[in-house]
């Protein structure tokens, strides 16, 4: 069979011609056939397995996060609405998205809440100073964050425009070491969003420049037991703080 | 010994290409003159070279990693069809419309349409090298659609009427300065003029940047991207990116239009968690990239109401048929091999002539398109040879190994898939010479009395040997000195110091080892 089957008009485009192609290329083995199984003897992670892996997991998240030049705190869950109130304090925000799953209690009163309403444009978006967001999970290894638009994430555009995003991950449930331990606990048919440290370019002569169109501040805060009782913002070593 | 010409390719007519380069040679020297573009080369190059090597190397599990990425990729190609089946009804469970393109003019054709369809004349876009490759942006201006690249280093090459010389880094031959008068000189020709009192600091051109593409994310109503990767069994679509402008691409527009190649499908969700971690540390050698966008089909409420999928062959399903160079479609395009390249640092992405520069280019843009042209026949002798491209391939494509294969195939021709159909190919003609040589050298190899009267000739006429050879030869001699040939070759040298001083046994052993060599 040649192109000339090509049929030309239809919705699909050349789709037989297309996989006639392949089948004729792939010769007369049959579709399949002699396929070595793929080795997968990668590691599942490169955390060593024990008692400290879950903190672990939480100290290695926290540093690749910084060296991505994430702004990260962590905070035990009382101290959450008080770390918030200062950090958006301290950027000057007045406003902030809010997607519907976030907790009225974690924001102060006097910042002006925007919901996350499909009504709302690209445009009145950017009008907005942060926006507050908890996330699917993160990644250790990689420092990553996930967002899958659950409740509590919104719709992409919402962490896309404001120039200042303040996302929470609860730790250590919502850690994981590695992306073989990610996949499995990932959603695919929801629309992902993954997040290694803010915008970036190294276009010119590969100088990294942190915040070309997403927002330019990222800032993660790690909520759940610090182990040592506090409910301040204590930097460990390879966080930065405000 | 194979009859295969290892050295660089006969230089072509000048002037039977406009506007691509004749020839690899011609163009690689022109690059070599310019000693900016070499300077940025070097420094890009071995910056990137070096920070990758780091990444890698915090990866215990690199060598199983890689393996697991070809293996995955080889079971893509044998099965293609059956993937690209169920990618299909994936998409379309999902709400998304899956289009499919024999070639260029037809991918052209179809997004054309689809954007006419949405009354808009403008699109903003996602660095894509498929798009490049088609050539969609001039095919989207014949009908009338601006497309505006949003990618730095793309907005950089699209400003200065410039082509792209580097995959990961388009803009990587221009250095700040030139950056800046780009910027200043054309940025209000297309939207928001760059601020009059610019420097060149990156930061600044940076934030020039973010303001002049800000207006067009926001107004934009339709979209237009590749994918690194699609998964078949969810219909999922994967891009990476580290400056944002594909998060604004990928969500905000109403339609969205993604054009990919369709070796790009892999079986399984759960194949994503090698290729992110092998795509990000050997492209920008970062454990990972900024920004990562998986879409399927459409979200109510969120994203693009409509999804268009345009799955593109172009020459694909010909690399495929050939059983040696179908590994080339493994590649994922993160351009390790061209920043390790002694080759591509010294001769720039430009001289390739294609969308794909670097040794992966030499080994696809010939099997894309054929080794028909001039520049197309010339890439596959667009390397030393040194196996460095192979070394960092995070997909184990063996690039030396397919450019000897496809070296073979310019002198000597044979049988290839063109278009789905089974041609002849004859040997290229611009080869004649390399190929009488190489018959030379086997005939003459294998009869040692000839090999030995040459060398006497050679030993006796030493003085009147010209420093540069005349005629084809004139290639090779070009950028190397033709080696002084000795007063007495080794041969002769040996049977007079043995046979004057240990005897005729020795003497005798010498002659027969000659006799075989």
């Amino acid at each position: 069979m040649s192109d000339h089957a090509r049929a030309a008009g239809t919705a699909h485009g050349s789709r037989e011609v297309v996989l006639g192609r392949i089948r004729r290329a792939l010769g007369g083995t049959g579709p399949g056939a002699g396929v070595p199984p793929v080795p997968r003897r990668y590691l599942a992670s490169h955390l060593p397995e024990g008692p400290d892996r879950a903190a672990t997991a939480v100290e290695l998240l926290a540093e690749n996060l910084a060296d991505y030049r994430a702004l990260v705190h962590r905070v035990e869950p009382e101290g959450l609405p008080a770390l918030i109130a200062r950090l958006l304090a301290a950027r000057g925000a007045r406003s902030a998205v809010v997607p519907p799953g976030v907790p009225d209690a974690w924001l102060p009163a006097d910042i002006t809440r925007v919901a996350d309403d499909p009504a709302i444009g690209a445009a009145e978006l950017d009008a907005v100073d942060s926006v507050v967001t908890g996330c699917a999970l993160a990644i250790a290894e990689t420092g990553t964050i996930v967002l899958d638009g659950s409740p509590d994430q919104g719709r992409r555009r919402i962490t896309l425009i404001p120039d200042h995003h303040l996302c929470v991950v609860r730790v250590p449930d919502q850690v994981v070491a590695s992306l073989p331990e990610a996949m499995p606990r990932l959603v695919p048919h929801r629309p992902q969003t993954w997040i290694s440290g803010p915008s970036a370019t190294s276009d010119i002569e590969l100088d990294r420049v942190e915040g070309v169109h997403g927002p330019r501040v990222l800032e993660v805060v790690l909520v759940g037991p610090t182990g040592n009782g506090g409910t301040a913002d204590p930097a460990p070593p390879g966080t930065t703080g405000p | 010994m194979s009859g295969t010409f290892l050295g660089m390719p006969r230089r072509a007519v000048p002037g039977n290409r406009p506007g691509a380069p004749r020839d690899f040679p011609t163009a690689a020297e022109a690059a070599g003159r310019n000693t900016t573009l070499l300077e940025n080369l070097r420094h890009a190059t071995h910056t990137i070279r070096d920070k990758r090597a780091r990444a890698v190397a915090e990866l215990s599990d690199w060598p199983e990693l890689r393996a697991a990425g070809a293996a995955i990729k080889d079971e893509v190609l044998l099965r293609l069809d059956d993937h690209l089946e169920r990618l299909e009804e994936a998409v379309t469970a999902a709400g998304g419309t899956v289009h499919w393109a024999a070639d260029a003019d037809e991918a052209n054709r179809i997004v054309t349409e689809l954007v006419h369809a949405t009354g808009e004349t403008e699109a903003i876009k996602v660095k894509s090298m498929a798009t490049q490759e088609i050539g969609l942006n001039e095919a989207l201006a014949g009908a009338g659609i601006t497309a505006y690249e949003t990618d730095l280093a793309e907005l950089i090459v699209q400003l200065g009427d410039d082509l792209p010389s580097h995959i990961l880094v388009p803009a990587i031959h221009r250095n700040r300065a030139e950056i800046r008068d780009i910027f200043r000189e054309r940025m209000g020709e297309w939207g928001r003029a760059a601020p009059g009192d610019l420097t060149d600091r990156p930061a600044e051109l940076a934030e020039a940047a973010r303001l002049h593409l800000r207006e067009k994310f926001l107004r934009a109503r339709v979209g237009i991207s590749g994918a690194n990767f699609m998964v078949a069994e969810t219909g999922t679509m994967v891009v990476v990116e580290s400056e944002g402008n594909g998060r604004m691409c990928l969500t905000l527009p109403e339609t969205l239009i993604s054009v990919v190649g369709i070796e790009k499908v892999v079986p399984t969700w759960r194949d994503l968690e090698v290729f992110l971690q092998l795509l990000p540390r050997s492209s920008t050698a970062e454990r990972m990239n900024p920004y990562t966008t998986m879409w399927t089909g459409t979200t109510e409420g969120d994203g693009p109401r409509e999804f268009h999928l345009v799955l593109l062959d172009n020459g694909r399903t010909d690399v495929l048929a050939d059983t040696v160079g179908r590994q080339a479609l493994r590649c994922i395009r993160c351009s390790a091999c061209l920043n390790v390249c002694p080759v591509y640092e010294r001769a720039g992405g430009h001289a390739y002539g294609s969308a794909y520069p670097g040794p992966i280019g030499a080994i696809l843009t010939p099997q894309l398109r054929g080794v028909g042209s001039e520049l197309d026949a010339s890439l596959p002798y667009a390397s030393s040879l040194c196996g460095a491209c192979y070394e960092v391939c995070p997909v184990a494509i063996d690039i030396p190994r397919v450019l000897v294969h496809l070296r073979e195939r310019v002198v000597e021709g044979g049988e290839v898939t063109v278009r789905g159909s089974r041609v002849r190919l004859r040997p290229a003609r611009g080869h004649a010479a390399e190929r009488a040589v190489m018959r030379a050298a086997r005939w003459a190899l294998d009869h040692p009395g000839v090999v030995r009267a040459g060398q006497r000739a050679a030993g006796r006429t030493r003085r009147l040997h010209p420093r540069r050879l005349p005629g084809p030869g004139a290639a090779w001699t070009a950028s190397r000195d033709l080696p002084e040939v000795p007063a007495e070759s080794f041969r002769r040298w040996w049977r007079r110091t043995r046979e004057a001083g240990a005897g005729g046994g020795t003497a005798s052993g010498d002659g027969q080892r000659e006799d075989r060599s």
